[in-house]
């Protein structure tokens, strides 16, 4: 497999289906990981680094986590392709800009990443789409012990899993699910929930954080508290907390509607025309207008599109998708034409299709 | 506290880990909220995460003399050579021993951090005792290195065999 070919597809996190696929965008759990005998990386030498490499590599693929494992070497790899994987939540940021031996395996389905190299010597993520965290904690924690059985974590008896950055000792696990809170954010309650988020100790943060607006209205809510707690208990603290959310969103969203449906519907009907008939078109501006649109396909006002066209569009518009597509460098300019006219093809051939298939 | 954006009072105390330097920012909520969504974050599960801390985090060393504090600085890792002063300006450790190293300095930090002292949860199956014993080879690795370039040939063969020695046995 080549990773062209994940710009065919849209990867599991965004099929748009599962619990709650409306607001839940994905489930995600990810566990840090280091081994005993090296240096944390900050600290590590490069041959350090080609030695770690090595032998989580060799227990990843000996450990069979998966039959069809994509194992990619990120330091002989291009900075669009590792764009690329950033863009699709496989590799972090950090991972990507980084310098040195490093890699990810990733199994075909997208459905979870191991990350060597990264802030730990291992990072291993499990994602769904949808709100499914029980079966993501139940995946995460097979892989973790078929890894474990052929390499020495670094692990203290009474501190746990010994992390490069004490806020994830103990554990070593981030539980977060990713939401999609357009109506909170209106109706301009969305401080109300950061504020109560706050006091039971969970992180929000933005999906896409690198621009100067919350983007999309996309929001990751995880938790921060890695010591002293169990990993049942973590998983379940932020499975108690998502229902009340989107109970909240589903609430505001009804309040929108009953307080003025056409002007619900005249937003959603704005954002989908501008972004069928946009003749270049800026990646915030995309995620501002995907947004409504999303919000309006879940409220029944646009028939024509499913949740999955959105999530793939929410993707497919970002930068290294876009140049990975067109096949070569573009500069900012270029890429908010390639952008317009991609969600034009896009979105004019959604309705041609499915005006078809009702003929 | 005012926030350091607006002149409204802050209420959101922040302890960005990520980065190069730990930093600390005081916030109103309309700004914490600004931050923690156009900051990266941790995009991918962890990602990266480690996450911006959006949580009160005393600063570890509150209350000790500036001598005291001095010397907890300067304090090294025998096993990685960190010191605690490069620890505290870069956020990340160096290598596992330093949570026993620097217990004195991390245990308030770990605490304000987690609000717990002690790891409940999930264990590997081997024991932590092979754990640290295996951690012992970032010394010994560290220690050939500077034999070797110190000339002291017959000191790096000896650990090297020592290394080997360590490293072969067996995992499982």
């Amino acid at each position: 497999m080549e990773i062209k070919e994940l710009t065919q597809t849209s990867g599991e996190w965004l099929r748009g289906d599962g619990p709650e696929a409306d607001i839940v965008i994905s489930s995600r759990v990810r566990l840090a990981r280091n081994l005993a005998e090296f240096p944390f990386i900050r600290r590590a030498t490069p041959q350090d680094r080609v030695q770690i490499e090595r032998i989580l590599r060799d227990a990843i693929i000996h450990s069979q986590v998966s039959n069809s494992l994509l194992y990619i070497a990120l330091d002989e790899l291009e900075a669009v392709d590792r764009q690329l994987l950033v863009e699709r939540h496989l590799i972090s940021r950090e991972h990507a800009e980084a310098q040195g031996r490093r890699a990810v395996a990733i199994d075909k389905a997208e459905k979870f990443s191991l990350m060597i190299n990264e802030e730990d010597h291992l990072r291993i993520q499990v994602m769904q789409s949808g709100f499914n965290l029980q079966s993501v904690w139940q995946q995460i924690t097979a892989i973790d012990d078929a890894i474990e059985q052929r390499v020495t974590y670094a692990f203290h008896e009474r501190l746990g899993y010994l992390t490069a950055c004490p806020t994830n000792v103990g554990t070593g696990l981030r539980v977060s699910v990713m939401l999609h809170l357009p109506a909170l954010v209106i109706t301009r309650q969305i401080e109300k929930v950061f504020r109560s988020l706050q006091k039971i100790s969970l992180a929000v943060r933005g999906l896409f954080g690198e621009g100067s607006q919350a983007m999309g209205d996309f929001y990751q809510i995880s938790n921060q508290i890695t010591l002293g707690r169990g990993e049942d208990e973590l998983v379940q603290q932020v499975n108690d907390i998502v229902p009340v959310i989107i109970d909240y969103e589903r609430q505001a969203r009804q309040f929108l509607i009953k307080e003025s449906q056409e002007n619900l519907h005249d937003r959603v009907s704005r954002a989908y025309g501008i972004l069928r008939t946009a003749q270049t078109i800026s990646s915030e501006e995309t995620m501002h207008l995907l947004s409504s649109v999303r919000m309006g396909v879940n409220l029944g006002l646009i028939p024509k599109l499913q949740i999955a066209d959105i999530n793939e569009l929410f993707i497919h518009t970002q930068p290294a998708h876009l140049q990975k597509r067109t096949g070569g460098e573009l500069d900012s300019a270029d890429r908010n034409i390639e952008r317009a006219r991609y969600l034009r093809q896009y979105l004019n051939r959604e309705e041609g299709a499915n005006r078809a298939e009702k003929n | 506290m005012k926030c350091q954006q607006c002149e409204r009072p802050a209420t959101f105390h922040i302890t960005e880990l990520t980065g190069g330097k730990p930093q600390e920012l005081h916030l109103c909520e309309e700004h914490a909220r600004h931050y923690l969504t156009t900051t990266g974050g941790e995009p991918s599960g962890s990602g990266g995460m480690a996450a911006a801390l959006a949580q009160q985090v005393q600063q570890m060393a509150i209350g000790q003399t500036a001598e005291e504090l001095a010397h907890l600085d300067q304090q090294a890792c025998p096993v990685c050579g960190i010191t605690f002063y490069e620890f505290r300006s870069q956020g990340r450790l160096g290598c596992p021993h330093d949570y026993v190293a620097f217990t004195k300095q991390l245990e308030p930090l770990i605490y304000n951090v987690h609000g717990e002292s002690e790891h409940v949860g999930k264990r590997p199956r081997r024991s932590s005792g092979s754990s640290e014993e295996r951690t012992q080879l970032i010394r010994l690795r560290r220690e050939m290195r500077e034999a070797v370039e110190n000339e002291l040939y017959e000191k790096a063969s000896e650990l090297r065999d020592q290394i080997r020695r360590i490293e072969t046995e067996q995992v499982a």
